[in-house]
């Protein structure tokens, strides 16, 4: 669905939107959410620096243990949790995550923000919002709308963690909810 | 990861490691204000101590309470169990009240395993008999891997009263599994006759083994397990197995001390030594919540069954 030089595009995008709406990214903490959360913030961040010269503190955030479907699979691993020095209190903290989907994961981690401070306020960025949300919760930032279907699983790849950038719609037709979700890992 | 945490001589190389990784993250929650995980909310956990614990009951019992279970002490003394009620009887009572994990320390060796096909929740061994200690061993080698970086390699050096040792059985496999070299030092009297047996090397010399170790552990003399002249004074043991100063100062500049307590200064180990920055023996007693906060979480964290998992959007 997007190659290299369009997720590039998206994110030299992405990056000018959090200045224009923070005002300069002056007391802005980038937060990915693992796995790919996390090089979608640092290239945030990085992208951020080139066009403004301000350095934005990114760190990651695993909302596992704060999921509310823990249960319903069997255990999860736990992922990295890097609060940047000078922690969240009274800052912007921008939530970075590769696919918005029902907005679970975004739920459990608010949850697990709370236990790190108080944020001014906390804002949401996400490469793809591909809809079928189940929560009250919305992106300030969307790189891509792509609307799908439940059957299907958005497949973010990354450089960083698989070796080349790209977008794919994987699965849908015969393959089902069932089949998709336990082989994409970590599509949504 | 297998339901239940018996033993380390069955636990893969794999599970080995997700523990200690797991253990890792959950380490980095002692740093924060709000130590507390809302994960394991409405799950129980008993503890079910047949012989005297401090240590450990209150370390699984504050690792419990971190994850938000609800921890039940059981204790033998002044219990059911005083007056005659069987193994079996107690699991099934604890059983009929939704215990979802029970941890289990038992001076039989065996009986966790016992338990295990009684109940329907998980059973952590929390020390059996003369058997093993599982979360003491996973302790200790996340303890090794913390501050010496790997486990792949080291030499580490088990020094004492192997025989009676569960802590020293736990560690040799899970060592072994990890790939670590371990020679165990003590006097021929305390060690098991099925050493020979077991993937170690065995030296009766503490001075010759100390310059070329990574790490030494102090095992504790178990007085309370004794029924027979082992060593011909304690003395003499302290002199020819004991860690003094001097002794560790032949060990190379980075190698650590690590001693899984209760300790007997002046016996086994010298106060200097024990109070020392190459002991660790304070640092295990921490690493000890987060070890078993990850073995409680990837128990109980999933789902009950791999039948009853549902897939979820």
């Amino acid at each position: 669905m997007l190659a290299q030089a369009d997720i590039a595009r998206i994110v030299s995008r992405m990056a000018h939107q959090i200045l224009e709406k923070t005002s300069g990214g002056g007391n802005v903490v980038l937060l990915g959410i693992p796995t790919r959360g996390v090089p979608l913030a640092t290239r945030l961040a990085t992208r951020i620096h080139e066009v403004e010269g301000v350095t934005v503190p990114t760190g990651s955030l695993d909302p596992t243990m704060y999921r509310d479907d823990l249960r319903l699979r069997a255990v999860r691993p736990l992922r990295v949790t890097d609060i940047p020095d000078g922690g969240v209190d009274g800052r912007v903290v921008i939530l970075v995550d590769d696919v918005l989907y029902s907005g679970r994961t975004v739920r459990a981690a608010l949850d697990a923000l709370a236990e790190y401070g108080r944020p001014r306020a906390v804002q949401l960025a996400v490469l793809v919002d591909r809809g079928h949300r189940e929560l009250p919760i919305r992106a300030d930032y969307v790189g891509k709308n792509m609307p799908t279907s439940r059957r299907e699983s958005v497949a973010v790849r990354f450089g960083e963690t698989d070796g080349a950038d790209a977008v794919l719609i994987v699965g849908g037709g015969a393959a089902g909810d069932a089949a998709g979700e336990a082989a994409a890992g970590d599509a949504r | 990861m297998n339901r239940h945490l018996l033993s380390t001589a069955d636990l893969l190389r794999e599970d080995a490691l997700l523990v200690l990784d797991t253990a890792e993250q959950m380490a980095r929650l002692s740093d924060r204000s709000v130590k507390k995980l809302p994960t394991l909310r409405g799950r129980t956990v008993v503890n079910l101590f047949f012989e005297d614990s401090t240590r450990t009951r209150t370390s699984f019992e504050l690792a419990a309470k971190r994850l938000s279970a609800d921890v039940i002490n059981f204790s033998a003394k002044g219990s059911s169990v005083s007056k005659g009620e069987s193994l079996k009887d107690t699991a099934l009572t604890l059983e009929a009240m939704g215990a979802d994990a029970v941890v289990c320390r038992h001076p039989a060796s065996g009986a966790p395993q016992r338990l295990a096909g009684w109940v329907r929740g998980s059973v952590l061994n929390a020390g059996d008999g003369t058997h093993e200690h599982p979360t003491q061993a996973l302790l200790d080698a996340f303890t090794i891997r913390r501050r010496l970086g790997r486990l792949e390699g080291l030499a580490v050096t088990i020094v004492g009263d192997v025989l009676h040792s569960r802590v020293a059985r736990s560690n040799v496999w899970l060592l072994r599994t990890l790939g670590a070299k371990v020679t165990l030092v003590a006097p021929p009297t305390l060690l098991p006759n099925a050493v020979a047996d077991w993937p170690v090397d065995v030296s009766y010399n503490l001075d010759a083994v100390l310059p070329g170790s990574d790490v030494v552990m102090m095992l504790r003399v178990q007085r309370e397990r004794m029924s027979a002249a082992f060593f011909p004074t304690e003395r003499e043991y302290s002199r020819r197995y004991g860690l003094d100063a001097d002794r560790a100062a032949t060990l190379p500049p980075h190698a650590l001390v690590m001693h899984p307590g209760p300790m007997v200064r002046g016996m086994e180990i010298a106060s200097d030594v024990a109070d020392s920055p190459r002991s660790t023996i304070v640092e295990q007693v921490a690493n000890g919540v987060s070890v078993r906060m990850a073995c409680l979480y990837l128990l109980l964290g999933g789902a009950d069954e791999p039948e009853e998992r549902e897939v979820i959007r």
